[in-house]
């Protein structure tokens, strides 16, 4: 969890990403952080997120974003 | 049968009435036949588009339910397979899925693809004036927009095919959308909904200040963008960028009228739709924009071409391999700058197989690559200047964004992608406002009448948007009013055919 | 609750605005061309006419009615209007039936040679004055060119709602009063510019009166046969439009089949009496006042000759309609004699102009 923070606070040093859970629906995280994102996480967890999962709900907080991860390492 | 002709009118009137009259389990049936009906209108061998589209998009779509049904059940009963062989076995029907899904997708784009060629007039105008169906590509792109969607388990397949043709063929947004997605609308489309006079009267309301836009306003705005690009040479310099910026006021007026009678109409019936847009001459900059304007479309692309793109496979490869030989920076851009460059030339072919269509999308990738480019720029510029903040900087963005959209916008109404550049170079390099000046706006196909009207009518939108509350029913009852006396229709009356000439 | 009364307020509120919009918007036809004006008024003078005259300008130019009142006690009406075509004719007929109960139709033959709607100008004039009535409905079925919004003739806002641009002060003056135009459907011209040498009409390839023509002829002459009434075929004295003798033959031929009479006035021109220097107004096209007053005396004496047309001199109910009527004839003539004195030419042509 430490480290997707890690991620996320490298693309947006100004959010507090433990606690906002509007990143998608404020605006925060626009389509080439989403892309940057993903790719960042494919190195570091060696997880490939698919497109079909690229929706709101999974990417609103860091924490619905962890729970993806840890549903695709299964 | 457009929505401002009398026929429509009449034929949403009696729609409504049965509508209303049936029981609530039969009203989808009813907005079949309607819609059915309302295509086919436009001509019944546009009919069988739509019928293809249909079936095609049912078979498909309940093959692929089955195999994820029968995926399922499978494992559910033999759960004590080994990883590796529920891995298998899981690919194998994935397989199958693909199959059917790529099928569908190559006969239903494959079609889109040959109607829009034929309809050039270069190609079409060989065989006969081939005209393309109305709204096919609306159409076309939320079934397809479904199909994907069941592929990816986002919802089930409808495997009831006159459920399925009504969402294809929902008559208010048939022609220009918006490209609603299956789960959204499907939650009210088959519902019939009781009758409620505040939902109605919302919903009339909207339509009726669709129509405002519509006629009273775009339609006379169109008069000036004609004039103004229909003789590029006789109109440059100063006239070139009054031609935009009338033309970006024409199109919002227009599309975001249309839109406005389709959501009302479903509205009217309980039927919520998605919003196409979403106040977009308030956009700070092109990202801004592109989420406030045609949202349904922008959304399309991103979902089912931009992240696909940027998250697959080979482009994950692409990336690790610019990582190590480019460095970092450079690797996270070129997944997304690839998919920014492919989703806005798709974008461009959607709106009409032409090159300016292309240019146009091109310019609108380009124009996000570089914004995307100079944001450390922008945000040394803040650093150094943190006072440059607040509504006056948020004023300047917003014309900025607006000035830029609109030069992107030229490449829809003047002719060749060369053609509009030049003309757009003219504002800078013989601006001649003297010229202008002295030819005024009377000379651009509206009086001095005209002119006032649609200022007015401008107005009254402008000053709409600042009011959050809704305005009383008498309000509605002006608009109405407004829109007979002064919507343009009709065959204008003309006094000059009333000359007696002697019988 | 309140929120229906609101509702339904803002809809009533919308309905007001939108008829008293309609009547502000409408053209009044005020000024040239008044003839817009003529179907509405016949139904000032509906209830009382024994002999109904229909048709074009060859009927409300050419035909006095104060003459045929004055000589033959005949209460008549023209029910005319520009370029009134056949199916037209027929319906304003149907429809004139409801309000009268004619001894005698006469029906004026020059539309024959239109097949088709014309003009938008025309059909306006012709049908906007109409009430609304099925009838009307069905005119409007038969007389819309493909342009045409059928429903405008209904809500006639859709097709004037531009005319906001220019109103002038007789649209706000004549909102809910029309000035009267006609003297029982005729409109007078004082004035006369004699004819000139009428070059020879050009030969037509095809002289056959149309398909939709004759059949529409043909449900007025079965309209009047089922009404008992004497249906009448006259070719008004003009020297253009041309009145082929091809033309003349196929009218003639039809009346004689159905026993019919019908009366070319081009043929009575002696017995008329008519002086193509002093009876026109426009070189032989319409009759003048006294063009008019000519013919009409020669058609009074051929209607009257069969004796079914009562006299209605000494009838009150008549004379106190007709007593006016020819004040309002009296006057006109007054005034357009005294501008031809004064001005050398006609300024006054409808009723409702004259100079208190």
């Amino acid at each position: 969890m430490q480290e997707l923070i890690e991620i996320l606070q490298n693309l947006h040093p100004e959010v507090d990403f433990a606690a906002c859970d509007t990143l998608i629906d404020d605006g925060i995280l626009d389509s080439f952080d989403i892309v940057s994102v993903i790719n960042e996480i494919n190195d570091t967890f060696d997880v490939v997120i698919p497109a079909d999962r690229i929706v709101p709900e999974n990417f609103n907080s860091a924490a619905a974003l962890w729970e993806l991860i840890e549903d695709l390492e299964d | 049968m457009y929505f401002t002709s009398i026929p429509f009118i009449a034929f949403l009137c009696l729609t409504l009435l049965v509508y209303y009259i049936l029981p609530r389990r039969a009203r989808w049936v009813l907005l079949l036949a309607a819609s059915l009906g309302f295509y086919a209108f436009s001509g019944w061998d546009n009919l069988c588009y739509m019928a293809f589209v249909i079936l095609s998009s049912y078979a498909a779509g309940c093959f692929i339910q089955k195999t994820n049904d029968q995926t399922k059940a499978y494992l559910a009963e033999h759960k004590d397979l080994p990883r590796e062989e529920k891995k298998a076995y899981r690919a194998a029907q994935k397989r199958k899925s693909t199959a059917w899904l790529v099928t569908a997708m190559l006969l239903n784009f494959g079609v889109l693809a040959a109607v829009k060629i034929l309809a050039l007039p270069q190609i079409g105008g060989i065989f006969t004036d081939y005209v393309m169906p109305m709204g096919i590509s609306f159409f076309t792109f939320r079934t397809m927009g479904y199909l994907i969607d069941v592929y990816r388990g986002k919802h089930p397949a409808q495997c009831n095919l006159a459920k399925l043709a009504l969402f294809t063929s929902f008559f208010p947004a048939v022609i220009q959308g918006p490209i609603s997605r299956y789960d959204s609308l499907s939650k009210t489309l088959f519902e019939g909904t009781g009758f409620s006079l505040d939902v109605f009267g919302k919903g009339a309301e909207r339509i009726i200040w669709g129509y405002f836009k519509k006629l009273v306003i775009a339609d006379r705005l169109l008069v000036m963008v004609g004039t103004l690009t229909g003789t590029p040479g006789e109109y440059e310099g100063l006239y070139t960028l009054l031609s935009i910026v009338i033309y970006a006021a024409a199109l919002y007026c227009d599309f975001t009228g249309g839109i406005d009678i389709t959501i009302g109409i479903g509205e009217t019936m309980g039927i919520t739709q998605e919003e196409n847009f979403l106040s977009p001459f308030r956009s700070l900059n092109i990202f801004d924009y592109w989420r406030r304007w045609h949202i349904t479309m922008g959304t399309w692309f991103k979902d089912y071409i931009f992240y696909p793109i940027s998250v697959a496979r080979p482009m994950m490869k692409l990336t690790k391999w610019c990582k190590k030989h480019l460095g970092d920076k450079t690797a996270r851009r070129v997944p997304v700058y690839i998919a920014t460059l492919v989703t806005w030339f798709a974008t461009g072919i959607w709106h009409g197989a032409s090159w300016n269509f292309i240019a146009w999308g091109i310019a609108n990738a380009l124009v996000i690559v570089a914004s995307q480019e100079l944001q450390p720029l922008y945000q040394k510029f803040h650093l150094r200047f943190p006072k440059m903040k607040g509504k006056g900087y948020d004023s300047f963005q917003i014309i900025r964004t607006f000035i830029l959209m609109s030069f992107i916008r030229a490449f829809d109404i003047y002719p060749g992608v060369i053609g509009t550049l030049k003309q757009l170079s003219t504002i800078f390099w013989k601006p001649s406002p003297a010229k202008f000046i002295a030819g005024g706006l009377t000379s651009l196909g509206l009086d001095t009448a005209g002119l006032i009207a649609a200022a007015a009518g401008l107005a009254i939108v402008i000053a709409s948007s600042f009011i959050k509350k809704r305005p009383p029913a008498i309000v509605f009852a002006l608009l109405v009013i407004a829109i007979l006396i002064f919507g343009v229709y009709g065959l204008g009356f003309d006094a000059a055919q009333f000359i007696y000439n002697r019988f | 609750m309140k929120k229906w009364a609101a509702a339904i307020t803002a809809i009533a509120v919308t309905i007001a605005s939108l008829w008293f919009l309609t009547r502000l918007l409408e053209p009044k036809y005020t000024t040239r061309p008044v003839e817009g004006a003529l179907t509405g008024e016949y139904y000032d003078q509906s209830g009382y006419n024994d002999v109904l005259i229909i048709g074009d300008c060859e009927v409300y130019e050419n035909i006095s009615p104060i003459t045929l009142w004055r000589e033959y006690g005949i209460s008549s009406y023209i029910r005319g209007s520009s370029q009134q075509l056949v199916w037209q004719s027929y319906y304003l007929l149907e429809e004139a039936l409801k309000y009268d109960k004619p001894k005698v139709v006469v029906w004026s033959v020059l539309a024959m040679v239109y097949d088709t709607p014309q003009k938008e100008a025309y059909n306006r004039m012709t049908i906007d004055g109409m009430r609304l009535s099925p009838l009307k409905w069905a005119n409007v079925q038969a007389s819309a060119l493909p342009q045409e919004e059928k429903l405008s003739y209904v809500f006639p806002l859709l097709r004037y709602h531009d005319r906001w641009q220019e109103l002038t002060k007789d649209d706000f003056r004549y909102i809910f009063r029309r000035p009267q135009v006609s003297v029982a459907g005729y409109m007078m011209r004082s004035d006369s510019l004699g004819s000139g040498r009428i070059p020879d009409p050009p030969r037509l390839a095809d002289y056959t009166f149309g398909d939709t023509a004759w059949l529409y002829l043909e449900k007025m002459r079965q309209l009047c046969e089922k009404e008992n009434i004497r249906f009448v075929l006259l070719k008004a004295p003009s020297l253009y439009p041309p009145w082929y003798a091809e033309y003349n033959q196929q009218i003639a031929d039809y009346a004689a089949k159905h026993n019919l009479a019908y009366y070319n006035a081009l043929e009575e021109q002696e017995a008329i009496g008519l002086d193509w220097q002093t009876d026109t107004y426009d070189g032989g096209l319409h009759l003048n006042l006294s063009g008019s007053e000519k013919c009409a005396a020669w058609l009074g004496e051929k209607l009257t000759a069969s004796g079914d047309i009562p006299d209605r001199r000494s009838d009150s109910k008549y004379t106190e309609i007709w007593q006016k009527n020819e004040a309002a004839y009296d006057a006109l003539a007054a005034t357009q004699a005294e501008e031809l004195r004064t001005e050398g030419k006609v300024e006054t042509i409808m009723i409702g102009e004259i100079p208190q």
